[in-house]
């Protein structure tokens, strides 16, 4: 198991084990972290899941495809650690990452 | 404690439950589903997973422990047989009888069915549930040799599960009885497009072909068509559209229209303290006016946000612009905003594989259509919600951006 965190827009801060091989939105859902809405079941449509990574964490993830990245672009208060978390693979080298969530998905 | 109760799991029966508790509703709150998964995500079914990309654990709105922290009580493999609306009572298909203070339908739509002779045949399936598809699988079967599939109805949810089985390997067939396919939500160029994709992966589409009969001994063997054109079958998928389920809002006696549960803008129906969401009603859709049904996710989620807005009676939810998504072999089909009653369309190419097209009456934008092109979906978004007015004239030129002073056009 892998420690994730995300941090709320509020601040509140939740800890969770996560199983690799899932998205960062799974691990949100699974973990009862509000926040993701994630409307089409993380198909990269929709652009419900926004993220914001840690600078540290990044790159060290995998980078946004071409449909990612078109997404992203008229997403509110996007950042260049913006990323959709449904496309955001966890692996067995990102224990400790952490995951800022923004104010709304609209 | 006041109790509300919720028929239906699925995506607006899921979605009203949990925007209760955030809203602030104090009392009990009950789901009842028919079938007998906790509320999965519905889309995934007839794409990755039918292909078997997508686990069942990874189809579920959320995991059975966040039901437990938003105390919401769910019955699975439940069936409501019966409402009295004087008596605020509904009735279980196990006799049980629950008394509600407020009631929330969502009982979605059943595939329809096809009533031609050999409909009943065995390895005749529908595509609407988890069970359809775990009947499908079984009847595949792994590792076997590839089967004849015939899809009946050229929708998007008979083309998305086509390529789904020509991904696993089978012989696809695609029967349509208009003449083209996807004539319900997408315009002819889109269709043009999406049945080029198809042939290109050797799925075969007729269209003009009205089914007549299904024949076979026990299991399916043959398709046939009104010109006694036949075509072989070991397995047929009818997709030839959905019927809403609103057997129980007639026993309550509510208001119809279209063989739909008729819902005002706060999603209430004819009779007090029942309210109804997703693709069994009928009403007044917030962004473009027009007396309709969507059937997709978006907007089963915001009728039931408006519906759970009215209850605990907090502020509607922002309106939102309508929008749907398909994911047909490696394309990606996104709609935004309602494109009926255009009177122009611009089409914005910025290569075979990727362009949109721009539906426009009297002069302004009311829908858009992109084929593998997130950005111009987002930039359409964008414009609908916030009515932003954009030079169509320079719509065609892709080397401008779509909305002046944002970022320039995608890779
Ligand atoms: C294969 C497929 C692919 C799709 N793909 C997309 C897509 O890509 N994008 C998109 O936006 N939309 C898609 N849709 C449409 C989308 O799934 C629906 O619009 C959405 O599910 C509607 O939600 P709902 O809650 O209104 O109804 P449903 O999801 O149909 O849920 C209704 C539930 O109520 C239950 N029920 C009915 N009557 C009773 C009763 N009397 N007692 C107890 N329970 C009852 C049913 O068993 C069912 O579980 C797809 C649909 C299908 C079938
Ligand atoms: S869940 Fe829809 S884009 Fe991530």
């Amino acid at each position: 198991m892998l420690k994730i965190t995300f941090i709320q827009h509020d601040g509140e801060t939740i800890e969770t084990e996560v199983e690799p091989g899932m998205s960062i939105m799974q691990a949100a859902i699974e973990n009862l972290v509000e926040g993701i809405e994630g409307e089409c079941g993380g198909s990269g449509s929709c652009a419900t899941c926004h993220c914001y990574l840690s600078e540290q964490w990044s790159d060290k993830v995998t980078q946004p495809d071409n449909n990612e990245s078109q997404m992203l672009e008229m997403v509110n208060d996007t950042t260049a650690f913006s990323r959709l978390s449904c496309q955001v693979k966890i692996t067995k080298e990102h224990n400790g990452l952490s995951v800022t969530l923004p104010e709304s998905q609209y | 404690m006041k109790r509300c109760i919720i028929v239906g799991g699925g995506h607006a029966g899921a979605e009203a439950a949990f925007e209760l508790r955030k809203k602030g509703w104090q009392g009990e709150i009950v789901l009842i589903s028919a079938e007998s998964y906790l509320p999965y995500h519905r889309p995934p079914i007839s794409k990755t997973y039918l292909t078997g990309e997508t686990p069942l654990k990874r189809l579920y709105i959320k995991p059975a422990a966040a039901y437990e922290k938003a105390n919401i009580c769910i019955k699975l493999t439940t069936k409501v047989v019966d409402i009295k609306p004087l008596e605020h009572t509904v009735t279980l298909d196990s006799g049980e009888l629950l008394t509600y203070d407020k009631l929330i339908l969502c009982t979605g739509c059943s595939s329809r069915k096809l009533t031609v002779p050999g409909a009943e045949l065995d390895n005749v399936f529908s595509i609407r549930t988890l069970d359809d598809i775990e009947h499908i699988a079984r009847t595949l079967g792994s590792n076997q040799p590839p089967k004849h599939i015939v899809m009946i109805g050229g929708g998007y949810i008979g083309l998305e599960t086509a390529a789904s089985f020509k991904k696993l390997g089978h012989h696809v067939t695609i029967l349509e009885r208009s003449s083209r396919i996807l004539n319900r939500i997408a315009a002819e160029p889109i269709a043009a497009h999406i049945t080029k994709l198809h042939q290109a992966q050797g799925v075969n589409i007729f269209t003009d072909k009205s089914v007549t009969a299904l024949t076979g001994e026990h299991a399916v063997q043959a398709v046939y068509c009104s010109e006694g054109e036949s075509f072989k079958a070991d397995i047929v998928v009818i997709g030839v559209g959905a019927e809403p389920n609103t057997c129980l809002a007639n026993y309550a006696g509510l208001q119809t229209k279209q063989g739909r549960i008729e819902v005002n803008q706060q999603g209430k129906t004819s009779v007090p303290d029942i309210y109804a969401a997703g693709d069994c009603t009928i009403g007044i859709e917030p962004f473009s006016g027009q007396n309709t049904t969507l059937e997709s996710v978006p907007s089963a989620v915001q009728q039931a946000k408006m519906v759970a807005a009215t209850i605990c009676e907090v502020p509607q939810p922002q309106i939102q612009v309508p929008w749907f998504w398909s994911d047909i072999f490696d394309c990606k089909l996104q709609i935004a905003g309602l494109y009926q009653g255009y009177d122009t369309v611009i089409e914005r190419v910025y290569n075979c594989d990727s362009k949109s097209y721009w539906y426009v009456k009297s002069h302004k934008i009311i829908a858009v259509t992109c084929i593998n092109c997130p950005s111009d979906f987002q930039a359409g978004k964008k414009i609908l919600k916030e009515n932003i007015t954009i030079s169509l004239s320079e719509l065609k030129n892709v080397v401008n951006p779509i909305i002046p002073n944002t970022s320039p056009v995608p890779a």
